[in-house]
């Protein structure tokens, strides 16, 4: 038997009350103002940096985001530091939070289904980030033209909106992955713990990690060249299992125009390569593609994750 | 008059090898206030959440206003009001701001909302803190904020659970009034209790729950019947004589004790007042009280489950 009524019902204000929510929490600001503060201080490091070199570069927009001055890392590190933060500081108490103000009976008993607070709470985050990436990436381009004198090419603009596009789907991963620990922990304070722990792993020792199991997995023989490479491609598929390394490698490619491959490269593949000469548009797309496809599928797996645990919770409060 | 708002046939809901409902069958008609009865745990916020679609049964049929609410949950929902036990709202909000949240969730046009809610605020008497957050809200309060929310809903079939708990004595006589007002003007309304004295005043009927079963169901006054039978509890208060020895005699006469307080109680198989009285009069001694109450639901219910225990045992 199959329920009635549509499950859409009800997305939208729960969506969009909880974009109000973030928008007015100390939390969000909290964030917010991390990230700006990051973004001011790399941007006006990578401007020092781009004015000193005197090289033409069709892409000096594109520099911005990743031209890093040390100390600091460059724009794009930053953010693939920060992302999963907002994420997780979006949705840690999104379901467990309903049950401890003991709203979830009360709004479960208005006529929608869970499959409207689940989705809605998701993409009212969804949402908020958006809103932030996009006013992030104006004001970013704002400060450049300021500051360059020069407007940024059509090019350089899709990229750009690419790269929107990737960081959003990679925060909505771990606003996922945030949302998903929420209705597994009955604690907020165990769900941000539970995220925060997955982060670190993540962006810290996942780096570590995946070389040792990889030696582990596929052992290499100095003396046979093939088990090296088997190594290698081991290690970058245990790599790519972190949202982290499918970021930077989708950053890279399309911030970086000159970039070709994403794996191993062998020196016979690059025979009549013009080195230096930037992709079009559409090859880096085709590049970055199982990156962004992979950053989507593991959105689309955590969140059902999510809603199977969700749909199977008893409500009792 | 008598149509059937809830129809429960055959309910159960067990978790693992328990069973919290265990073959209920109640009809509900409307325009009645109905309370459910029982300690905690002998199935009632269950019962109701099944009414509600949020949880599945394991067997059986229920019907709320003509739908099933587990595959219909939206048309059942659409039409009944919840009010759960120590509810709760988002604290950062007003309390209009979160009946309008309420109230877009049904689907309801904004105007129509910003009408009901006025007249509902100013009905539970919150009017004066409409634009004040939640956060500063008192339990009362926020019962109140909760039945406004069913009102804006204007739900035909109001659903509460344990209404009363936690409230001090003006705010749950405020409370009951709002809820016999509420049912006079066509509501149905479902209640779950564990406080007797407050569902007797109110309720047309009653089901007593214990153990996930319906033990009885009916009128205050017929339940009463039913559970205490042929028992009677005569309490007297006597200067000047031993009550115990004057009317040891009397045909029908079990226990006879003395509490603390003076009062004496006595267990009888009829209505023997008129001879207990002749009796101590007739010893000398001063009768200054004697009251015999049949219809009080508190022990109505000490009774049943005295009952169920010794069962049981």
């Amino acid at each position: 038997m199959q329920r009635k009524g549509s499950p859409f019902t009800g997305l939208a204000s729960v969506a969009m009350k909880e974009a109000a929510d973030h928008m007015t929490s100390p939390r969000m600001h909290l964030v917010m103002l991390l990230i700006l503060l990051t973004a001011l201080g790399s941007i006006y490091g990578a401007l020092g940096e781009i004015k000193s070199t005197v090289s033409e570069d069709p892409f000096i927009f594109l520099r911005l985001l990743t031209t890093a001055k040390q100390p600091l890392p460059s724009f794009v590190t930053f953010l693939g530091f920060l992302l999963p933060l907002i994420g997780i500081a979006l949705a840690f108490d999104g379901i467990n939070g309903e049950y401890s103000r003991r709203t979830m009976s009360r709004i479960l008993s208005q006529p929608i289904y869970r499959d409207a607070l689940l989705a809605g709470k998701f993409l009212g985050g969804l949402l908020v980030i958006g809103i932030c990436l996009v006013t992030l990436w104006l004001l970013i381009t704002g400060m450049g033209i300021l500051m360059l004198g020069l407007p940024p090419s059509g090019e350089e603009i899709l990229r750009g909106l690419t790269f929107l596009l990737v960081s959003l789907a990679y925060a909505g991963v771990w606003l996922a992955i945030s949302l998903f620990f929420s209705t597994v922990f009955k604690s907020p304070a165990t769900a941000a713990l539970a995220g925060l722990t997955l982060w670190m792993v993540f962006t810290l020792f996942w780096g570590m990690i995946a070389p040792l199991a990889a030696s582990g997995i596929a052992p290499a023989d100095p003396f046979n060249q093939m088990s090296i490479i088997h190594q290698a491609e081991v290690g970058q598929a245990i790599a790519r299992i972190s949202p982290n390394t499918l970021f930077n490698e989708a950053t890279i490619a399309i911030l970086n125009p000159q970039t070709r491959s994403l794996g191993l490269v062998f020196a016979y593949q690059m025979e009549r390569a013009v080195m230096g000469m930037p992709l079009p548009f559409g090859q880096s797309a085709l590049l970055i593609w199982p990156e962004l496809s992979g950053l989507l599928a593991a959105m689309v797996v955590v969140y059902t994750a999510a809603y199977v645990t969700f749909q199977r919770q008893e409500i009792r409060a | 008059m008598s149509t059937p708002v809830i129809e429960v046939k055959g309910l159960r809901k067990t978790y693992g090898p328990n069973a919290a409902v265990d073959g209920l069958d109640l009809t509900v008609n409307k325009g009645e206030i109905f309370g459910l009865l029982g300690p905690n745990g002998a199935g009632k916020t269950t019962t109701i959440l099944l009414m509600l679609g949020l949880t599945e049964a394991s067997e059986g049929e229920i019907r709320v206003l003509g739908h099933d609410p587990f595959r219909e949950p939206l048309a059942v929902k659409q039409r009944v009001g919840y009010l759960p036990d120590a509810v709760g709202f988002y604290d950062n909000m007003t309390a209009r701001e979160n009946l309008a949240f309420m109230a877009r969730l049904q689907d309801m046009p904004s105007s129509t909302a910003q009408m009901r809610i006025d007249e509902a605020l100013l009905r539970v008497r919150l009017a004066h803190v409409a634009d004040k957050r939640v956060a500063t809200f008192s339990r009362g309060m926020r019962q109140r904020l909760g039945i406004a929310d069913i009102l804006v809903k204007g739900a035909e079939l109001a659903i509460l659970d344990e209404p009363t708990s936690g409230l001090d004595p003006q705010s749950t006589q405020e409370l009951l009034d709002l809820i016999v007002k509420l049912a006079s003007e066509g509501m149905t309304v479902v209640l779950s209790s564990h406080l007797l004295s407050m569902v007797q005043s109110i309720c047309s009927r009653v089901a007593l729950f214990n153990k996930g079963k319906i033990g009885l169901i009916g009128k205050v006054s017929d339940l009463a019947g039913e559970v205490l039978g042929g028992s009677y509890v005569i309490e007297t208060v006597a200067d000047g004589c031993d009550i115990a020895a004057v009317t040891r005699g009397i045909d029908g006469i079990g226990n006879v004790s003395m509490s603390n307080s003076g009062v004496v109680r006595i267990d009888a198989t009829r209505d023997v007042r008129g001879e207990v009285a002749k009796a101590i009069v007739e010893a000398g001694g001063m009768l200054k009280q004697m009251s015999m109450d049949r219809s009080d639901l508190d022990e109505v219910y000490a009774r049943y489950f005295e009952r169920m225990d010794s069962y049981a045992a």
